[in-house]
């Protein structure tokens, strides 16, 4: 290497065949920006390629999780006993909860079998930490610290104590990547508890809010309102929160309004998170047509909100006896 | 003055950079998280142009893609065309005195998070908040001992000047 310096005044023709390339590897940048952006077989490469990336990953989560080590390490008596006290606290009142909702839940049984209505299945979860790494910040991901080796699969709800997180999209055998509800490029079925109307929730690319584009101007939605995963569309099953409405103002035609959600979920920084271990079955195809899909205007006011999902398994016990 | 460079730096410090990019900030910091890779990627194309071109900038742009999850080739163009204006500057750019040479840094910066900006307005995906635009000034606030770190590693003493 030239010491003090290079060339000085590089030839025109190095100039222009310097240009060329630039120009050439532009348009391979756009090519692969392009058909990234569209999705499909691009993806399935990049998953493959995306195995060498592993070890940086978890090169990067040691700070955090050493971080983590040292603050258990260092928590005070003091700290100790109160964190101890709330947790007893917290675990008195839950366990009141539970055993008042085991009552409700053995009505409920009791109740669908009058009905012949398919049960539920129970909750099944699986305990996955969240891996401390930064990814792209206009894209909202999450990287579990575990993986297909841990049994964690393709399209499992992600969920905290406070309600819902995403669902995973990626699996490796070591690391699982989420797309958290606030990415733009996510969408939820939701419905509004209190009324039944339902709605789909779109991300917003920002962590603290969601956006509820489409609501009719005469349906049943009020600031303050709860939602919940409607359980349309066979992704997440029924009945976990999503979020509160926050504001609601017409849009931009003036025709239909956009509410501001706040998701119901921690999804700043949480350690840990919940995967559902049920996936869902794909939708049925044309045996068992949810009854009123789509607009969720006024029709459909209290009728399938919980039991959508159940449609397909309904029909079929229905016919059965 | 012994020019020996040890083959591993290279690929040594672009690993260090991506794993720094990686590093969990606290949210109120995220936004001055300077692109590391930017720093290491703009020394070696300054100081080992024959090994360190447009080719490999693309290469570890594709890298970076992979790791943080960005849209396939984002990083690789930004880091292409940054390597491009440091190449057409080298030689300017190597004889200025260190607070221009980071002046010179932030502005490359700047122009990464334009590029940045029109891509994303393009695709139409959502742009970084405005406070982001502060990385490049923490970019070029640490230039200066990115710089010393990679020539004294490269060299084996302390630059004389």
């Amino acid at each position: 290497m030239p010491s003090y310096s290079g060339p000085t005044t590089p030839s025109r023709g190095g100039d222009v065949a310097g240009t060329l390339r630039l120009l050439a590897y532009l348009a391979l940048a756009l090519v692969l920006i392009v058909l990234d952006h569209r999705g499909g077989w691009l993806s399935q490469a990049r998953s493959q390629a995306a195995l060498l990336v592993q070890p940086l990953w978890m090169v990067a989560g040691w700070p955090g999780r050493m971080a983590q080590r040292l603050y258990d390490d260092a928590g005070t008596l003091s700290q100790l006993t109160a964190e101890n006290n709330r947790l007893r606290n917290d675990l008195l009142v839950n366990s009141a909860r539970i055993a008042r909702l085991q009552t409700l839940a053995a009505d409920n049984a009791r109740l669908r079998g009058l009905l012949g209505a398919a049960e539920r299945g129970n909750l099944d979860v699986q305990l996955a930490p969240i891996l401390d790494v930064d990814l792209d910040p206009t894209r909202q991901r999450l990287v579990l610290d575990s993986g297909s080796n841990d049994g964690v699969r393709m399209g499992q709800s992600v969920i905290d104590a406070g309600g819902l997180v995403g669902q995973v999209i990626e699996v490796r055998p070591v690391h699982a990547v989420v797309l958290v509800l606030t990415d733009p490029s996510h969408a939820v079925p939701v419905a509004v508890a209190r009324s039944g109307v339902r709605l789909v929730a779109h991300g917003d690319g920002r962590t603290d809010a969601l956006r509820l584009p489409g609501i009719p101007l005469s349906a049943d939605v009020q600031v303050g309102d709860r939602l919940v995963t409607s359980g349309l569309g066979g992704r997440f099953p029924a009945g976990f929160p999503v979020g509160e409405i926050l504001a609601i103002a017409p849009d931009d035609s003036g025709a239909f309004l956009v509410g501001e959600v706040r998701p119901a979920a921690q999804l700043d920084r949480g350690r840990d998170v919940l995967l559902l271990r049920t996936v869902p079955a794909p939708p049925p195809e044309l045996d068992a047509a949810p009854d009123g899909t789509g607009d969720g205007a006024d029709g459909p006011a209290d009728a399938g909100q919980a039991e959508a999902p159940d449609a397909g398994a309904t029909a079929e016990d229905g016919a059965a006896p | 003055m012994s020019r020996m460079r040890p083959g591993w730096l290279i690929p040594a410090s672009v690993i260090v950079a991506l794993v720094l990019g990686l590093l969990p900030l606290p949210e109120s910091w995220q936004p001055l998280r300077p692109y590391w890779l930017a720093l290491v990627l703009a020394y070696w194309v300054i100081e080992a142009p024959e090994r360190v071109g447009l080719g490999f900038a693309f290469v570890v742009g594709l890298v970076a893609d992979l790791a943080f999850g960005s849209l396939l080739g984002e990083q690789a163009m930004r880091l292409v065309v940054m390597a491009f204006i440091l190449q057409r500057f080298r030689a300017r750019l190597r004889f200025f005195p260190m607070s221009q040479q980071s002046l010179a840094i932030g502005a490359l910066l700047l122009n990464d998070r334009i590029v940045t900006a029109a891509i994303h307005t393009t695709l139409g995906m959502p742009t970084l908040p405005s406070m982001f635009w502060a990385a490049p000034l923490a970019g070029m606030l640490l230039w200066v001992p990115v710089f010393l770190l990679l020539d004294t590693l490269r060299l084996g003493h302390w630059r004389k000047s």
